[in-house]
């Protein structure tokens, strides 16, 4: 694998190769001294287009925890303001040899045209609304550990898929892993012809209690001037998830950052079934594997066995 | 009402005998191998193969090659004025000629749009000096495309304007479209129309379906099209007024044209090389350079029906909507990327190649399209029969090349067939009498 660029360019195999490494991180987390010198001398450049908080500082830190040079380029205050196209940037970036580019951009493809472009390995960070990879792989991560296996969970998407690049990606990742999908939410924030990409399409909540995990998505304030919903108040009434709609046993998920009292209420955000922090946490240990499996695998040992979850012991490195 | 008015650059009249072609022309009824003598610029004969005396004429070997009346194309964007660095009169005439064309109509969205006599008339000048091939010029339905005044139809079409179009926009107030339509009584020139409905297209940048949902793209619904057909066939309908709608891409606006076609309307329409060879598929690639372009690639039941639509008469003609653009503006993320694909060099090889070698069209019928873009503008069909003025394509079928290989006639690389093997190439082109294309790798060489 020479880049991430969307979670549809990965097998199930390659998933979970990823997944097994981030166990192995995790086990990193719990030293002392968390930092291993694999990525040492090496450069990683992280080029946000747009704001971010929690993708820009777990990538920051992983590529910091695994003793790599750091540059991250916000485009704001950048070259980018005055005028400098995505090419040219990526070029000027480029004469500094870096290993790998984590690049956020507001525009489909956009990782894709600059692992054309570099030599560097390219991580998509969320491009446009088409997909947000390592965002699905550390869902996924969280959920694996959760459950061991997604085989056969039922998985509800709920709220504005059609402007949502984590829905895409955690769609196919979720299905690559063998759950069943439902996505639920207003018909217009719902993409014609989504139910093709082998998910059920819903617009009532009545039967979200079949579900095993509910994966709530933002709604922005702005699509009720667009008329995608008539107002917030009758979103909230027809999909907030509350403590009515959440039975006990069920997992909430949501990709961050909450709009409380919208898409989820307070009570269940705070709730013992909430993942949220965990997927925060999941974040920084699987963007950690991310580098780490496209820039040292294969180096210096063979990746761990695919598939092979919990027991595999491959070495990280010392402390630094 | 004056006739429309065509304008190029005047050349030596050709004398030249192709040897031994296999001539065809469906609308003259003309299939068969023949010796076609031009003199003069005109087709003198076409005799039977060996019996044309040379004469003194250059004698071109054309056994196994096809003469083909030449095609014309009502949709070239020429991007002049103001455009230069994407195309000008000479690289984008040119370039139709390397495609087999006598004649093309370039629209009117340049910079400024063509909205005054003075700009035709500084145009039609350009293309006395410049054209390779006859090239006409449409002028503005609105000043400035703003949709909001008209121009001076009639001064405008008295100063050489081929017809009316705000292409690459849609006429938003069809109080305006209607204004226009009666006004036409009065000046004459077609008016065609690109169809979209800006309310429905939003800020979508392809068709909208299951790929533009795993894309997460914004999508231009079918209905965005066919809609406004509907709309603008009735108004030319009850006006009594004369409409071409441009570039079709969907299966309902087939069906439009059709009902409004069978109600009597005054319409016609075109479909593009690129609409009958792709779908949406495409656009998994997320390359704009190839796959970026309004109205967008829509699905294979689409597909199939604008072939259906060009075998049934629906659709009238093939254009190419030739929309040259600089690397820099398709260098960048699909949604930024500039709306447009070039396809005048390519036109024909890649209708017969997806087309007419499957099976999917005859070959008489592809080429009968290829010319019907001058009718619906009142511009006489080329033709082959003895008499006519020489405007061929001499095309070899058996060819096979990679699109792009050699460069392009044309300013811009954005082909949407760039890199494809393709089969079938124009070797030759004769446009008003004129040798106006000769493949430079095409043996010039005087048959023994």
């Amino acid at each position: 694998m020479k880049h991430l660029l969307s979670i549809e360019q990965l097998s199930k195999a390659e998933i979970e190769a990823i997944l097994d490494r981030a166990e192995s991180f995790a086990e990193v987390g719990r030293r002392d001294i968390k930092k291993v010198p694999t990525l040492r001398g090496r450069t990683v450049v992280t080029l946000f287009y747009e704001s971010s908080t929690r993708t820009s500082s777990s990538f920051e830190l992983a590529a910091k925890r695994l003793s790599a040079d750091l540059v991250s380029v916000k485009a704001a205050g950048s070259s980018v303001d005055k005028g400098e196209s995505l090419k040219d940037t990526v070029a000027t970036l480029s004469a500094y040899e870096p290993a790998a580019i984590v690049l956020r951009h507001p525009h489909a493809g956009a990782a894709q045209l600059v692992a054309e472009w570099a030599d560097a390995a390219v991580i998509n960070a969320g491009d446009g609304k088409h997909e947000h990879p390592s965002q699905a792989l550390l869902d996924v991560y969280t959920l694996r550990r959760r459950f061991g296996s997604l085989e056969g969970k039922r998985i509800w998407i709920v709220g504005d898929v059609l402007h949502s690049r984590v829905a895409r990606s955690n769609l196919i990742a979720f299905k690559a892993m063998g759950a069943e999908l439902t996505v639920c939410g207003p018909p217009a924030l719902i993409p014609r012809g989504l139910e093709q990409l082998g998910c059920e399409v819903t617009h009532s909540l009545d039967r979200v209690g079949e579900a095993d995990v509910v994966y709530a998505l933002r709604l922005q304030r702005e699509r009720m001037q667009e008329s995608f919903v008539p107002s917030i108040r009758e979103y909230a009434a027809h999909f907030q998830i509350d403590s009515r709609r959440l039975g006990a046993r069920q997992l909430l998920m949501h990709p961050g950052p909450v709009n409380r009292g919208i898409e989820l209420s307070g009570e269940v955000i705070d709730s013992p079934q909430s993942l949220i922090a965990e997927q925060v946490a999941s974040g920084l240990v699987v963007r950690m594997a991310i580098l780490y499996e496209l820039l040292a695998a294969g180096e210096t040992e063979p990746a761990p066995a695919a598939g092979n979850g919990a027991t595999h012991a491959t070495p990280i490195g010392q402390p630094a | 009402m004056s006739p429309t008015q065509l304008e190029m650059r005047s050349g030596e009249s050709a004398d030249l005998i192709l040897r031994g072609a296999t001539v065809l022309d469906p609308v003259a009824g003309i299939d068969g191998e023949h010796d076609v003598v031009i003199r003069d610029g005109k087709i003198a004969e076409l005799a039977t193969p060996g019996a044309a005396p040379d004469d003194g004429l250059e004698t071109i070997d054309a056994s196994g090659l096809h003469a083909f009346p030449a095609f014309f194309d009502p949709h070239v964007h020429l991007r002049t004025p103001g455009q230069e660095h994407k195309e000008d009169i000479a690289t984008g005439s040119r370039s139709a000629a390397a495609g087999g064309y006598c004649g093309v109509l370039a629209m009117a969205n340049t910079e400024p749009p063509v909205s005054t006599p003075a700009d035709v008339e500084a145009l039609c000048a350009d293309a006395r000096n410049a054209a390779s091939v006859r090239v006409g010029f449409l002028a503005t339905v609105t000043r400035g495309m703003a949709g909001e005044e008209l121009t001076e139809m009639a001064s405008l079409r008295d100063a050489g304007a081929a017809g009316f179009s705000d292409d690459g926009l849609p006429i938003r107030s069809a109080r305006m479209l209607r204004r226009a339509l009666q006004y036409q009584r009065l000046c004459g020139g077609t008016i065609a129309l690109h169809e979209e409905d800006p309310e429905l297209s939003g800020a979508g940048v392809m068709h909208e379906g299951p790929v533009s949902a795993l894309l997460g793209l914004e999508g231009i619904p079918s209905i965005s099209e066919s809609t406004m057909i509907a709309r603008d066939a009735a108004l030319a309908g009850y006006e009594g007024g004369r409409i071409h709608v441009q570039h079709l891409s969907a299966a309902e606006s087939v069906e439009a044209v059709r009902a409004a076609k069978a109600a009597g309307v005054q319409i016609s329409c075109e479909a593009s090389p690129h609409h009958l060879c792709l779908t949406d598929e495409e656009v998994r690639s997320l390359d704009p350079r190839r796959f970026k372009m309004n109205p967008p690639l829509r699905t294979e039941a689409d597909r199939q029906a604008l072939i259906e639509g060009l075998r049934d008469g629906t659709i009238d003609c093939v254009a190419t909507d030739h929309a040259p653009h600089a690397a820099e503006e398709k260098e960048v993320p699909f949604e930024q990327a500039a709306m447009g694909v070039t396809g005048l060099e390519t036109a024909f090889a890649s209708l017969y190649t997806e087309l007419v070698v499957p099976g999917a069209l005859d070959l008489s019928l592809l080429i009968e399209r290829m010319a019907g873009g001058a009718e619906p503008f009142e511009i006489e069909r080329s033709s082959l029969a003895p008499g006519s003025e020489a405007n061929i394509a001499l095309c070899d079928l058996s060819v096979e090349w990679t699109v792009g290989e050699d460069g392009y006639e044309s300013r811009s690389l954005n082909s949407w067939c760039a890199g494809q093997k393709l089969t079938g190439r124009v070797q030759m082109t004769l446009a008003a009498g004129q040798i106006a294309y000769r493949l430079r790798s095409f043996s010039i060489g005087v048959a023994a």
